[in-house]
């Protein structure tokens, strides 16, 4: 067989977990999500996954390899703590989409609420709508590429992640600063276009990043 | 002859004087240092007459703890009840690190990773370790938590109830800075909320996408600083928790504000009655959620009347790094010279430690050996088990756990108020209603 389908209206988000953490084939379609919460979470192998429907907190928490796609809305902690692999979302996605990531790519075709790529550590986010406020709140490393609007307080107490947003920028997050967009950046940008399939002149985009004005404690800084 | 202020002692006015010339606050390790109602301020009532002691040294009297039994396929099963507490690579060395492993594997009981990861060192020599679930989520990996045999997801700390993590950028060498992906050298924050979750209904989601992850085999730890410790239990337990963790003002800490460690939280004397009520009235005391309590337990006395107030198990940190050689005489010398003392040592932010432990400089942490802090932390952990034993067997228990608050007594008012025991030689507790209504409930496994 070359694909499992699992529908939730009749067996559990655990026996589909279980089967994906040791599967049995390459490609799995889930029905009638509903909802449920830590849908295709865990997976550590190269499968494909299919999600049809909305679903709730988590789902491919922690991916490591999957290539999971949601036809639907998620919740929170859409793609957290990704490893490798690809989170694809058609629609929106709730807080803290990508939450902590390490790597992979995620892409969120409609928009993100607050808390997009909060301490990210090497995830690509590409978002094809807006973000909410405190995106990139203390985001340690990776890419985020917001093709709509950021809200206030973006990239707060960021470290070395690079920001890329094509629309408005509400008031940026203490230590975030814009950047000069040059080529090496503009080439990343139409890189991360490119692979979440979205089509943006990258001279739309401004670059945000960290002053490194709070790498050190310093007498008078009040922000430790 | 010369007057000194109560209220102005020599502490607080060099406090001042070193402020107002830094413009920067005091940041330290170690825990709260002030004087508070603690064990110290009970004392067991020993077999006599009304009961009936077992024969110390010879005479049954168990000490092994299960972890975990609720919805963990793997629940951790410990020869002792005392457990190492989570410490960072990062704040301590790698070596101390492995040592920890060593000693706590040794006697078999658990030690605990922290904000920072897991090393291999640590996995390789830790037979029981418990993989801390933090809100930096530094160095949190699938993989990893695949490889622990608990996940303690961490709300909080004693000595910083509502505070995040610091380390100072001399401490965050090439190997720390790359395990939590940032810049080597930069200070280095960690979060104080968890950044995908936000309240106790996302938490009981959160734990069930980690169980979920680990396919339903590793029990899950929710530990809290003391502070409002009935209603956080009783939340943490409804979150999911299979096992609680409360740790009082006096637990340690790699590096916070002096004025955060001093003044937020309450002793750890006064949080375990209140975790204790809250999973009796839930029906799952000693049955179905575990309790294990830290923040200053250094003897086995300590142990066995954390036991007797409720607690299932207990954490050492503070004390675990002095069995290993921390705050040393033999380095005496280098402690004064860094403007300390030995038995005095707090500047474990510095990453200067003379004992090689809280330090990533890698001259001074080759002073550790892995092995020997291994063996002496083992010998300690085998006194404190035998030193509550001792207790324990006076008291007519044939397993630590079945001590119980009837067998404690308070020696001031406040301890008894806080601990909920009588003040010696009477029946009065402070704070629970009339003396009928405590005679008739004392004995009973509840309190007023």
């Amino acid at each position: 067989m070359e694909s499992l389908s699992f529908d939730l209206a009749n067996t559990t988000v655990r026996a589909l977990n279980a089967e994906l953490h040791d599967p049995s084939v390459k490609s799995y379609e889930v029905l009638h999500p509903d909802g449920a919460h830590a849908v295709a979470a865990g997976i550590d192998s190269g499968i494909a996954v299919e999600v049809r429907g909305h679903v709730g907190y988590y789902c491919a928490g922690m991916n490591d390899g999957g290539t999971v796609t949601v036809h639907g809305n998620a919740g929170t902690g859409l793609a957290e703590n990704m490893m490798s692999g690809t989170v694809r979302i058609a629609g929106d996605a709730s807080q803290s989409a990508g939450a902590t990531a390490h790597g992979g790519l995620l892409v969120i075709e409609g928009s993100a609420s607050m808390r997009c790529g909060i301490s990210m550590k090497g995830v690509d986010i590409v978002v094809g709508g807006s973000v909410g406020p405190m995106s990139a709140f203390m985001a340690q490393a990776g890419r985020m590429v917001v093709c709509g609007d950021a809200g206030d307080g973006l990239g707060d107490s960021i470290y070395e992640a690079r920001l890329y947003v094509r629309g408005r920028v509400g008031e940026l997050g203490a230590d975030c600063v814009e950047k000069e967009l040059r080529d090496e950046h503009r080439a990343e940008l139409a890189e991360l276009l490119a692979a979440a399939g979205l089509d943006h002149d990258v001279a739309d985009f401004r670059r945000y990043g960290s002053a490194r004005q709070l790498y050190h404690f310093q007498p008078g800084q009040g922000r430790y | 002859m010369p007057r000194e202020s109560a209220t102005f002692g020599r502490d607080v006015i060099a406090e001042i004087q070193r402020a107002a010339e830094t413009g920067v606050y005091d940041i330290r390790g170690w825990g709260a240092k002030r004087a508070v109602p603690h064990f110290d301020d009970l004392l067991f009532l020993g077999a006599s007459m009304s009961r009936y002691p077992l024969e110390g040294y010879r005479e049954r009297c168990d000490t092994d703890v299960v972890l975990g039994d609720r919805n963990a396929r793997y629940p951790l099963h410990l020869q002792t009840p005392v457990t190492i507490a989570g410490m960072s690579f990062g704040a301590l060395s790698a070596q101390a690190k492995e040592a920890l492993g060593r000693g706590a594997s040794e006697v078999g009981t658990s030690t605990t990773t922290g904000d920072g990861g897991m090393t291999p060192e640590e996995r390789g020599e830790s037979k029981h370790l418990v993989y801390q679930y933090l809100p930096s989520r530094y160095g949190m990996n699938p993989a990893d938590l695949r490889k622990a045999d608990a996940i303690e997801v961490v709300l909080g700390q004693g000595a910083k109830p509502g505070g995040g993590g610091m380390l100072l950028g001399q401490k965050i060498s090439d190997r720390v800075a790359g395990m939590r992906t940032l810049p080597a050298g930069i200070d280095q924050r960690s979060a104080c909320r968890h950044p995908d979750w936000t309240g106790p209904d996302d938490l009981a989601i959160k734990i069930l996408e980690l169980r979920e992850i680990t396919d339903w085999e590793k029990p899950v730890y929710v530990k809290v600083g003391a502070t409002r410790t009935y209603y956080d239990v009783k939340l943490a337990v409804a979150a999911g928790a299979d096992v609680v963790v409360v740790d009082g003002m006096q637990g340690g800490t790699a590096a916070t504000q002096d004025v955060f460690i001093e003044h937020v939280g309450i002793p750890t004397l006064a949080a375990i009655p209140q975790a204790a009520r809250a999973l009796q009235e839930l029906g799952l005391h000693r049955h179905g959620v575990q309790l294990i309590v830290s923040g200053g337990i250094r003897s086995g006395a300590d142990v066995a009347k954390a036991m007797a107030l409720g607690a299932d198990a207990v954490a050492i940190g503070t004390a675990a790094l002095i069995a290993l050689g921390d705050n040393s005489p033999r380095y005496a010398a280098e402690y004064e010279a860094l403007g300390s003392a030995a038995g005095s040592y707090d500047d474990f932010q510095d990453g200067r430690d003379p004992a090689g432990i809280t330090t990533q400089d890698p001259e001074l942490a080759a002073r550790l050996d892995p092995v020997e802090g291994g063996r002496r932390l083992a010998n300690y952990l085998r006194v404190l088990t035998m030193e509550a034993q001792t207790i324990a067997r006076a008291c007519g228990k044939a397993h630590l756990r079945h001590l119980e608050p009837e067998d404690l007594v308070a020696l001031t008012v406040e301890a008894a108020a806080m601990a909920r025991v009588p003040l010696a030689g009477t029946d009065w507790i402070p704070g629970t209603g009339d003396a009928a209504q405590r005679s008739s409930t004392r004995g009973s496994g509840h309190h007023a």
